[in-house]
């Protein structure tokens, strides 16, 4: 009877608080402590309720593995609950108890066996959770016998057990077999069972890119896609996924293909539709357009991306980042939706800078005076960055539609009108894109900018009115006025300022020379021997040098014809765009990066190409015949401005074959000058063993000339000295890199002593060319760190650093002895390494160390010792003996140490060996925040013998064909891709030998950014 | 495939964590963190976060954050779509989705993680096949199972899971069959300043309500089909009768489920059913402006509008407002400077009209940006793109059901600008 009324008790107290939240209740006692009590309880109630309890905890976060036996004792149960329960714990805690994990394995075997396929499930599902390496082995024959269960439910939930188990050991699921029988399920009857095993190969294959796991052909397709119209919603995504990446024969199994996946179009699960998206859009392009299907699914595609813009704002970022490559590919699918796109107040920030993106990409002269009233409605947002956005929106649609383009001037007035500040310097930046862009036609509106000229604070806005005053200084009476006022604080402005200002005051006195002199004289004294910044200094010099020789040829240079800006330079480069096409959904597509640039563990992505129909005349230049025009003739047809360009930095010469316009009133010297911008300065500064080819076509006895135009809106013009960038080619070319000014010092004076180009007379006061020849351009030396701590080696602290000198590597160490007795008795011993480095003498120490000296020592080494292969690849593991003791330490050499001399390869070379490596063997790096433009980083480059080839530009971006060569006879080809303005790089790397790829791009990473 | 799952709290706080592979320490949140500090809002706090090792997909309902953390390429529509699904889930358990609710039930939660998720993959998300294996906490089934030792825990396998209808369980029976209908439709639109319609369009959602007993098959055929030419489906909709016949044929799950979402843009068919003329303007010269908005009915089609509403994000310069509403009452709240004007009926014999001053704080500058005015509305028995059900049909089970559909309009994303 008591009994009977204890327990109604405890049950009235579980029924007042009906809540988990008890469970959080802690006691004074020690909580551990009263929960293992009651987990080894006889009481089943009170059993479970403990489980809970610990659960509970271990959801917020606290430690409660001390009850890892207590709890594994409950497992042996029939309730299915508790069960459950013990399993969570497990998952959570057998990796910090493995031996007690072990305890478990019985009872996973048993339950492998039992009747209820729930249980059998659970059970194969909780083992492969469980990421301990002795207990795996016992687990592969219960798997084994689930993969082949007759429950479909239990072999779904063992497809999934073998990706976990792959996680955990991959060779015990090659050596078992496993990944056949996985191969074998994505024939079974159920499709739930063939989602899962594909989901799981899929995630098995991205470790092993080269692995021919997922291996399509037609039949296996066809069972794919009949599972498609059966599993379930995530299912479908893991089959859709699968299916993009299979290659259709002909065009009538990809129209097929596409018909069969068309209906996911209408699913109400957004991953699906874009999945289905990415299929379509890959298949696509195997279909020939003319065909009627063609124009029906171009048709189809748009309603779904449509409603995907009515979701969840987070889903709605996905899908827009999304959109904005596929507008980009195919604008016509989405011309006539331009209004979807149109910005709500209410939406989140991020989702309305994508909308302000993709409504400029659509912006057409159909649309144009629509999209103009709506930008012009968001400049008065509240939001900063959206404002600022929408107003270089406004300017870009005046680039883009030349309808258009007056309009938009006027909608830019009247925000300027608007006086507020962010608006009135965007707007002031935009409209010197739109004189590059339309000169001559919108100029009466100086004046009104001029007005503005004091509530200016932003250098990038600064430079742009600076720009427009020294463009059009013939018409504006007072710039001589307004650009002395700049003068005034000089030395406080920012380098892009600076140079601007620099320019400006250049031209004007070239336009109006007489009243001006003073003026110019004053900006080139503070360019040349008040600055220490190396560009303005080198640029004042040249403007100096060009205006003191020969004034009408400064004016022919400095004066030049622009080439107008293109259009849309914000367009991602082709071959990504295609990748990121067949990448549609992923991560990759809303980074805009190629998968291989960020994805950690998938190291060899293959790039993923659109395979486009034979005969279809949109197909888009590949990489390889991209690097084919580098050295071979020059193409019949020139695109644009930007090629034009790119192209005749690298082919020798060759004029120009259609309209443009590159300078009529020069052309040779013009032309000369571009090719010593390639090549020849280079190598005419960099390598004194070879004679410097200048190949100057020109008549007129001058020196180089610089091509300089005057500076120009930082993302529209490639091969013009952007403002944003510091080092504009001519800087960089001619020694004002920074990596050469390591070479030299500051004073103004002391010009680069190899600098031994002909100069005709007269230039003597300005460049001191006393010195001909010896130093070798600066090659980068890492600093020395600390290799061995003096904590660890009784005393001695070494620290070092190697350095590549005349061909010889050396070793450079300075031994601090912080000991209290003296040091001697020194000898040195490395380890076996990748690249058989090894000393080539004894360590030169001749005189004892005394406590608190420090010695500098240079130790020679060769490249013939004996070779094993290092992790990483550059480590160095040392010994070094003194009198006291002996001492270890590992170090890592930077891989240029092992580039020869010699590592220049022939054009054709290159290019043969770039097509005949395997693509496999190619990897790609993002270099970030680097602000070298790609002459400078060329220069720092060769200054570790990486040789640059070829240069080639295509919109705006550089490509640096580059090579160098190893010790041990391995040669690296390398693309080096620079944007101007944008400070990241993509470095692709070609080699025999891949695994050296890391470290050679660790090596362009601390050379660029040093 | 998806790594962890952390529940994050309005102020920062991670309330609940949970991993399907290795743990991952919590310390990941912190690029979040940081992210959140800089958006702001939470509303703004970009939903995909790269970090050096992860990335953080992310989405922010009812004031939390569901936070996943991924470390392959992951299709994160796939992740955003589930990540709404566990909160739609935890929603439907317990009512709604706020911190003290999923606190007091942290031991379903996690149990329903673990089912929904097995290795990162979707394992059972519909809801059916959820609540067969973890019943809902009911007070009455928590006595139950006190008292009897019995459990929560489903100890069959659902019967939904495996079969090719995986949305509905087998062996419903009800003494009631119902099937009910609604068909909602929000108009989304911007009105310019001139009420000039800038852009329309109707986001329309069928929802039913089934209480079926057996295996019932229905089709529902609608009037003007061809008003529907942009349909995302719930997956037990036949996708083939569709296409060649423009009818609906499911056998649908038990319960509540959305059938079927439609977009209608097309201009001509987009109405909007009432008119704002508006008048905010600050002065120039001293601390205040005026403000005068009347709102009138434009194309109802013979219906009242009710539960007219109109909310306006003044500038933060706004101090206070003085002004008389000849209809409902207005409020203004000085902390986050929203105007709230609470109508309801549109009578439109009488316009409502609300007028009077603003106050600027002063020495602010005049403000630059006009507030947009956002309407809501609902309009009654209609929806508004003319779309009509015409027969409802049942095969499959004997019985005779009560069948109905109700139509209902509202104000979607409804901004006047100014």
């Amino acid at each position: 009877m008591q009994e009977w009324a204890n327990q109604l008790c405890e049950n009235r107290q579980f029924g007042s608080k009906m809540t988990d939240s008890k469970y959080f209740t802690t006691t004074k006692k020690g909580e551990i402590f009263e929960l293992k009590a009651e987990l080894n309880s006889d009481k089943k109630e009170k059993k479970k309720e403990a489980v809970k309890k610990v659960i509970a905890s271990m959801t917020v976060g606290k430690d409660v593995s001390a009850l890892f036996p207590d709890v594994v004792n409950c497992m042996q149960t029939d309730n299915l609950e508790l069960k459950k329960l013990v399993y969570l714990y497990l998952m959570n805690y057998a990796k910090s108890q493995p031996d007690m994990a072990i305890m478990a394995v019985n009872t996973f075997v048993k339950d492998c066996e039992d009747l209820n396929p729930l249980i059998r499930a659970l059970a194969v599902r909780t083992m492969g959770c469980i990421r301990v390496d002795k207990i795996t082995e016992y687990l592969c024959e219960p798997l084994r016998k689930c993969l082949k269960d007759e429950d479909p439910y239990v072999r779904k939930t063992a497809a999934v057990c073998v990706a976990k188990l792959h996680d955990i050991n991959a060779q015990l699921v090659e050596d078992q077999g496993f990944l056949d029988t996985l191969k074998d399920l994505i024939s079974d009857s159920n499709p739930m069972v063939v989602a899962n095993a594909v989901a799981a190969l899929s995630e098995i294959a991205e470790s092993h890119p080269n692995s021919n796991l997922l291996d399509l052909n037609p039949q296996t397709i066809n069972k794919l896609l009949t599972a498609l119209n059966e599993c379930t919603e995530w299912g479908q995504i893991f089959i859709l996924d699968c299916l993009a990446n299979y290659s259709p024969r002909d065009d009538r199994e990809s129209q097929s293909i596409c018909e069969r996946v068309t209906p996911r179009l209408s699913h109400a699960n957004s991953a699906v539709v874009l999945s289905a998206v990415k299929v379509l859009m890959k298949f696509m392009e195997m279909l020939p357009k003319d065909l009627d299907y063609y124009g029906t699914l171009l048709k189809k595609l748009a309603p779904p991306l449509v409603t995907l813009l009515s979701a969840e704002p987070e889903l709605q970022y996905v899908a827009l980042r999304n959109i904005n490559l596929i507008v980009q590919r195919r604008p016509e699918i989405l011309k006539h939706e331009m209004k979807v796109f149109f910005v709500k107040y209410n939406d989140p920030i991020y989702v309305k800078l994508e909308k302000l993106d993709i409504m400029i990409r659509l912006a057409s002269q159909a649309n144009i005076a629509q999209v103009l009233a709506e930008l012009k409605e968001y400049a008065t947002e509240v939001d900063v960055d959206f404002v600022r956005k929408a107003v270089r929106a406004i300017g870009r649609c005046a680039i883009k539609v030349e309808q258009s383009a007056e309009r938009c001037v006027s909608t830019l007035l009247d925000l300027i009108q608007t006086k507020v500040n962010y608006v009135v310097q965007e707007a002031i930046v935009v409209i010197k894109d739109i004189f590059r862009k339309y000169p001559n036609k919108y100029e009466s509106v100086i004046a009104t900018l001029c007005e503005h000229l004091e509530s200016l604070d932003e250098p990038e806005a600064r430079a742009a009115m600076i720009w427009i005053v020294g463009e059009y200084a013939e018409r504006i009476d007072n710039a001589d006025e307004l650009l002395e006022s700049f003068l005034e604080g000089f030395h406080d402005e920012s380098t892009q300022v600076q140079l601007q200002l620099l320019t400006a005051i250049v031209k004007l006195f070239l336009k109006k020379p007489t009243e001006t002199q003073e003026l110019v004289q004053q900006v080139l004294s503070l360019a040349t021997q008040d600055s220490d910044n190396p560009d303005l200094r080198d640029r004042g010099y040249i403007y100096w040098r060009l205006l003191s020789t020969d004034p009408v040829a400064a004016k022919e240079v400095v004066l030049a014809e622009k080439p107008l800006i293109s259009e849309e330079t914000d367009l991602i480069e082709p071959t990504l765009l295609e990748e990121l096409i067949c990448h549609i959904g992923t991560l990759a597509s809303v980074y805009h990066k190629p998968p291989s640039a960020f994805v950690e563990g998938s190291r060899g992505v293959q790039h993923k190409r659109l395979t486009s129909s034979a005969g279809s005349g949109e197909s888009v230049e590949s990489p390889d015949t991209g690097s084919a025009a580098v050295s071979e003739a020059p193409p019949t047809v020139i695109p644009s401005q930007g090629d034009l360009l790119g192209d005749l930095l690298n082919l020798d010469l060759t004029p120009p074959t259609s309209t443009g316009p590159p300078p009529t009133t020069a052309p040779g010297m013009q032309l000369g000058a571009m090719d010593l911008l390639g090549g020849g300065l280079d190598s005419l500064i960099g390598d004194e063993s070879e004679p410097p080819p200048i190949p100057l076509r020109t008549d007129t006895p001058q020196s180089p000339q610089p091509p300089h135009q005057s500076p120009s809106p930082p993302h529209y013009s490639p091969t013009e000295v952007a403002p944003g960038n510091h080092t504009g080619s001519l800087g960089g070319d001619i020694g004002g890199s920074p990596a050469m000014g390591t070479g030299f010092g500051a004073p103004p004076a002391a010009m680069p002593a190899s600098f031994n180009a002909p100069i005709s007379g007269g230039l003597d006061d300005l460049f001191d060319l006393g010195g001909g020849g010896g130093l070798t351009m600066g090659t980068y030396i890492p600093p020395k760190s600390v290799w061995l701590p003096a904590m660890k080696a009784k005393g001695l602290e070494i620290s070092g650093t190697f350095v590549r000198r005349s061909g010889v590597i050396q070793m450079e160490m300075t031994l601090n002895n912080k000991a209290m007795s003296v040091m001697s008795d020194f000898a040195i011993q490395f380890n076996r390494n990748s690249f058989g480095l090894a000393p080539a003498g004894p360590l030169q120490i001749l005189t004892p160390i005394s406590p608190n000296q420090s010695i500098e020592a240079a130790l020679p080494l060769s490249t013939v010792g004996p070779v094993m292969k290092m992790e990483p690849l550059n480590n160095l593991q040392v010994a070094v003996k003194n009198n006291i003791d002996v001492f270890y330490f590992s170090c890592q050499y930077p891989i240029s140490m092992l580039f020869l001399e010699d590592g220049k390869m022939e054009r054709q070379v290159f290019l043969a060996t770039w097509k005949d490596i395997p693509n496999e063997n190619e990897s790609q790096f993002q270099i970030k925040d680097c602000h070298l433009n790609s002459d400078a980083a060329s220069n720092k480059l060769q200054g570790s013998n990486i040789f640059t080839i070829a240069k080639r530009t295509v919109e705006g971006q550089d490509m640096l064909y580059q090579s160098m060569k190893l010790t041990n006879g391995i040669w690296v080809l390398a693309e080096l891709r620079v944007q101007a303005g944008n400070p990241n790089y993509t470095i692709s790397l070609k080699c025999r030998a891949p695994e050296v790829s890391q470290c050679v791009f660790q090596n362009y990473e601390t050379v660029l950014k040093n | 495939m998806i790594h962890s799952l952390f529940l994050i709290n309005h102020a920062g706080d991670i309330f609940l964590e949970k991993h399907w592979k290795s743990v991952i320490s919590r310390s990941v949140c912190d690029y979040f963190f940081e992210a959140k500090e800089k958006a702001v809002e939470p509303e703004n706090v970009p939903p995909v976060l790269q970090t050096p090792h992860h990335y953080l997909i992310s989405i922010y309902r009812d004031k939390l954050f569901f936070l996943s953390v991924v470390q392959t390429e992951v299709p994160p529509l796939f992740v955003i779509e589930f990540l709404h699904r566990v909160a739609d889930t935890i929603q439907d358990y317990f009512g709604e989705c706020s911190e003290s609710l999923i606190n007091d039930n942290v031991v379903t939660v996690y149990e329903l993680l673990e089912e929904m998720l097995d290795n990162g993959f979707p394992l059972a998300t519909e809801s059916n096949v959820l609540k067969e294996m973890i019943r809902p906490p009911t007070i009455l089934r928590s006595v139950v199972n006190t008292l009897t030792g019995s459990s929560n825990v489903g100890d069959k396998l659902p019967t939904g899971q495996l079969s090719s209808i995986p949305w509905r369980r087998a062996g419903v029976k009800y003494t009631n069959n119902e099937a009910y209908f609604d068909v909602i439709e929000e108009i989304d639109a911007i009105v310019d300043k001139s009420g000039m319609t800038v852009f329309a369009e109707i986001q329309g959602v069928i929802e039913a309500s089934v209480r079926l007993t057996g295996m019932p098959d229905l089709s529902m055929t609608f009037m003007n089909p061809s008003l529907l030419d942009d349909v995302s489906f719930h997956p037990c909709v036949r996708f083939k009768r569709w296409e060649s016949e423009r009818a609906l044929s499911f056998i649908p799950p038990d319960g509540n489920f959305t059938l079927m979402n439609y977009h209608v843009s097309s201009q001509n068919l987009v109405t909007i059913p009432v008119y704002v003329k508006q008048n905010i303007c600050f002065f120039e010269t001293g601390p205040c402006g005026r403000l005068d908005i009347t709102i009138g009915p434009k194309q109802t089609m013979g219906k009242t509008v009710e539960a007219l509403m109109v909310t306006i994000h003044m500038p933060k310069a706004v101090l206070s407002a003085n002004l008389t509403a000849t209809q409902g009452n207005y409020t203004y709240d000085l902390a986050t400077k929203v105007l709230v004007w609470d109508i309801g009926k549109l009578n439109p014999q009488k316009l409502p009209n609300l007028r009077g001053s603003l106050s600027l704080q002063s020495g602010a500058p005049k403000p630059e940006d006009n507030p947009s005015l956002n309407i809501d509305l609902k309009i009654q028995q209609v929806a508004i793109s003319g779309l009509k059900v015409s027969r409802l049909e049942m095969n499959g089970e004997k019985y005779k059901p009560f069948k109905g559909v109700k139509y209902l309009t509202k104000a979607g994303n409804f901004q006047v600008r100014t």
